[in-house]
């Protein structure tokens, strides 16, 4: 097992915690785990993306030549990523913001209206979290108990932002229900 | 019979290199005395430049570690914070101090750096053949300054010791010369004030002090001494230049 | 842990207790994370110095002082401090240098790139000096080779140079940390400048006019790198055992290689991987060794071809040697590589 996940969107959108988090997760769960954000000025207001690498082996790239799944949480993200993604993969759109789709017919696309479910938050809160919900629900990368330990080790001392992240994490793992 | 006059003990019996009427073997002398006077000579350790002094390790019976050229007060700034309790201070000529190290010089002021500076004004670079210094002053023959420095060619002089005066940092900064036998005991003062404002901890402390170049400036011994007063003081007044040690001001 | 924080981290546990630095990217990690620790620990110094060449004069300074020290920076502030690291050198004096290295020459980017494998290997600065290089791929070495260089750089009186890139700087692994050295509990050095209390005063100096001396002086500096050069030698090896070809890459370009060994077997290709994790001294003997088994070795940097020269130097004509290089911060996937070991692969007939 080598699953390779991609995350992009514009900075700000909080991708490399999301990438962040997934890779906590499945080092939590026992396995071997790299990371691998954008950095520096791409990172503030220009398209950042950050890289998982999630294996029961030895790790031998963290740069993913053809990621299982992308998540895409603006335009130019998708047009990025939606070529790199590997047959049979799934692509996570934020659809809220993402117009356009995938031409492609070998993939699994999963859309998520990020900005319709961050209501149920008091407006556009926390989209990465119910993204990132939504994505080990359907990938089963890492179970849901994982995230909320990683999730409350990560904001444990701020009761309100963990609440709201855990909150955001479960709107997006029952969307797909 | 009564020994009135020695060696101080923290100067090695090595005879100086230095040009016959150069100012530096005084200077030596003076800091030599000084180092012995407060009794720090176990606890001293020096930084020696790169110039004409570079040699000062020959000279000085104390620890000595030798700095590349303007680099004095930041390796000053690497011994004294690993090493807090010592007496730290550096020995720069004004090429090593005014040009090519101003920035080390300036932040380390600025940082309050608790150590000693020894700067040695002549106004040319010694060592390499006198060439123009930053504190080369107006109208003076240099082998890089022909027919005299002009200000619209070579810039002006740069007044060091009254830029570091701005530093919040610095405690004790003042402008001597070794050019009479009144102006060397005003050095030794000047030298012991600012070690003294060292081992109180109050920050960066200086000394500027004029000093005689005979070879270079193409004159004997006794006219370069002259020439300082003449000339050279106009341009760099000698003087208490900064003092927040709050001890009482010499009566001269 | 973000790469750059445990070479931080690593450091302090191997008893650093200074650290002088100034800002570049993408090292920034180390400054900011030193300063937090060091601010918290009796003793330690940070200094956020006003530049690079600034920096390593304090080093220099806190290495004269007997403490164990280290900077970091990248590309051009590396260049800033050759003036102290040939000072360092010269002087005999312990200190680890950290270069995340980025695209250039010039400003460059601020991309991962391998582009001063040579500054980093032949000295760098003025005069005849080497410093120990060491190139970790991965968090976990990042951290265990950090922390070997201080003990290094004691050991030879030398700096210790750690060669890195943005991509190991920013990359994300789980780690073990090294355990944490008492600094009271380090050897004590017999040549410091303290202040010269019940014993003669010393001097440190790099200035030495007779030509005599300096030759013996040279000669000094040269049994010291003959020795490290035996001594001190690191390396890894992966899948060479029955390898028709060997790909030879460093760093991160060493983790592109592998999988793209990985893919390449996956095909029947028999591609091994030879790893220098010391790049001064350069792992020289054991590849001339294997060379005289596999005849076709394929060097893979993320520069114009920089080690490609002392694997050349090593090999000495004994086996066929291809470049392929992506300089300017660009990193290749696994798959462009393994794409080019294939096509290498069956142009040379091996499979």
């Amino acid at each position: 097992m080598l699953i390779k996940t991609v995350f992009s969107g514009f900075g700000g959108q909080g991708i490399i915690l999301m990438g962040y988090l997934l890779a906590t997760g499945g080092m939590y769960e026992g396995k071997n785990v790299t990371c691998l954000p954008s950095y520096g000025a791409e990172v503030r207001g220009g398209t950042a993306n950050c890289t998982v690498v999630i294996s029961k082996e030895e790790i031998a790239s963290p740069v993913a030549s053809e990621p299982d799944y992308a998540v895409v949480m603006n335009t130019p993200a998708m047009v990025r990523f939606q070529n790199q993604v590997q047959t049979g993969g799934i692509i996570f759109i934020n659809s809220s913001l993402i117009e356009i789709r995938p031409i492609r017919g070998d993939l699994e696309i999963i859309e998520v209206p990020l900005n319709e479910l961050s209501k149920q938050l008091g407006g556009n809160k926390a989209t990465n979290m119910i993204m990132l919900g939504t994505f080990i629900r359907k990938t089963g990368l890492v179970s849901l108990e994982t995230m909320i330990n990683v999730i409350k080790d990560t904001f444990g001392n701020r009761p309100g932002i963990f609440k709201l992240n855990k909150t955001a994490l479960s709107i997006g793992y029952n969307y797909l229900e | 019979m009564k020994k009135v006059f020695s060696r101080p003990k923290s100067i090695k019996k090595n005879p100086f290199h230095y040009c016959p009427g150069c100012g530096h073997s005084i200077i030596h002398r003076v800091i030599g005395e000084v180092i012995d006077e407060l009794g720090i000579q176990e606890i001293t350790i020096g930084v020696p430049p790169a110039g004409c002094a570079v040699l000062a390790y020959f000279y000085f019976d104390v620890d000595m570690g030798e700095a590349s050229h303007g680099r004095a007060a930041a390796v000053a700034t690497g011994l004294k914070r690993a090493l807090p309790d010592r007496i730290v201070f550096t020995y720069q000529g004004d090429g090593d101090i005014a040009a090519i190290g101003t920035a080390e010089t300036i932040h380390a002021a600025s940082r309050g750096e608790n150590f000693t500076t020894i700067f040695v004004n002549n106004g040319v670079y010694g060592m390499t053949g006198g060439q123009m210094a930053p504190t080369t002053i107006l109208g003076q023959n240099t082998t890089t300054s022909p027919g005299g420095r002009k200000e619209r060619r070579d810039g002006f002089p740069i007044p060091l010791s009254e830029m570091l005066a701005v530093a919040k940092g610095s405690a004790y900064i003042e402008r001597t010369a070794v050019n009479s036998p009144s102006n060397i005991l005003k050095t030794k003062r000047a030298i012991e004030k600012a070690f003294r404002a060292q081992m109180r901890g109050l920050g960066f402390s200086l000394v500027e002090i004029l000093s005689p170049c005979p070879t270079n400036w193409k004159m004997s011994p006794v006219e370069a001494c002259h020439w300082i007063d003449e000339v050279m003081v106009k341009h760099f007044p000698l003087g208490v230049i900064k003092d927040i040690t709050g001890e009482k001001k010499d009566v001269n | 842990m973000r790469g750059n924080h445990v070479i931080a981290e690593a450091a302090i546990r191997a008893g650093c207790r200074f650290y002088f630095g100034y800002p570049i990217t993408p090292q920034n990690e180390i400054p900011e994370y030193m300063s937090e620790r060091l601010s918290k620990i009796e003793g330690g110094v940070f200094i956020q110095a006003e530049s690079e060449i600034a920096s390593i004069h304090m080093v220099i300074g806190a290495s004269m002082a007997g403490g164990r020290v280290m900077t970091s920076s990248s590309g051009p502030g590396i260049s800033l401090k050759q003036e102290g690291i040939s000072f360092l050198s010269a002087l005999e004096l312990p200190a680890v240098i950290v270069n995340m290295s980025r695209g250039g020459p010039g400003l460059g980017n601020i991309a991962p790139s391998q582009s001063d494998y040579f500054q980093a290997t032949r000295g760098g600065g003025h005069g005849d000096y080497r410093t120990i290089v060491l190139a970790p791929n991965s968090c976990q070495e990042a951290g265990d080779l950090t922390y070997k260089s201080f003990d290094l750089a004691d050991k030879y009186r030398i700096p210790v140079l750690i060669l890195g890139d943005g991509m190991l700087g920013q990359m994300m692994e789980p780690v073990e940390l090294p355990p944490e050295i008492p600094v009271k509990r380090l050897p004590p050095k017999e040549w410091t400048i303290t202040g010269a209390k019940g014993r003669p005063s010393r001097f440190i100096r790099s200035l030495i006019l007779d030509p005599f001396e300096e030759e013996e002086h040279n000669w000094k500096l040269m049994r010291k790198y003959e020795k490290i050069s035996k001594e001190e030698l690191l390396w890894e090896t992966f899948s060479i055992e029955d390898a028709k070809m060997i790909v030879v890459a460093f760093g991160t370009a060493a983790r592109i290689a592998k999988g793209a060994i990985k893919r390449v077997r996956e095909e029947g290709l028999k591609v091994g991987l030879f790893r220098p994790i010391s790049l001064w001294p350069f792992p020289t003997k054991i590849l001339k060794e294997i060379s005289r088994k596999v005849k076709h070795l394929f060097v893979f940097e993320m520069n114009m071809g920089q080690m490609v020269e002392d694997v050349k130097l090593a090999v000495d004509g004994g086996a066929e040697i291809h470049f392929y290089g992506r300089p300017g911060g660009i990193i290749p996937t696994p798959l462009e590589i393994s794409r080019i070991i294939s096509s290498y692969y069956y142009q040379k007939k091996l499979g």
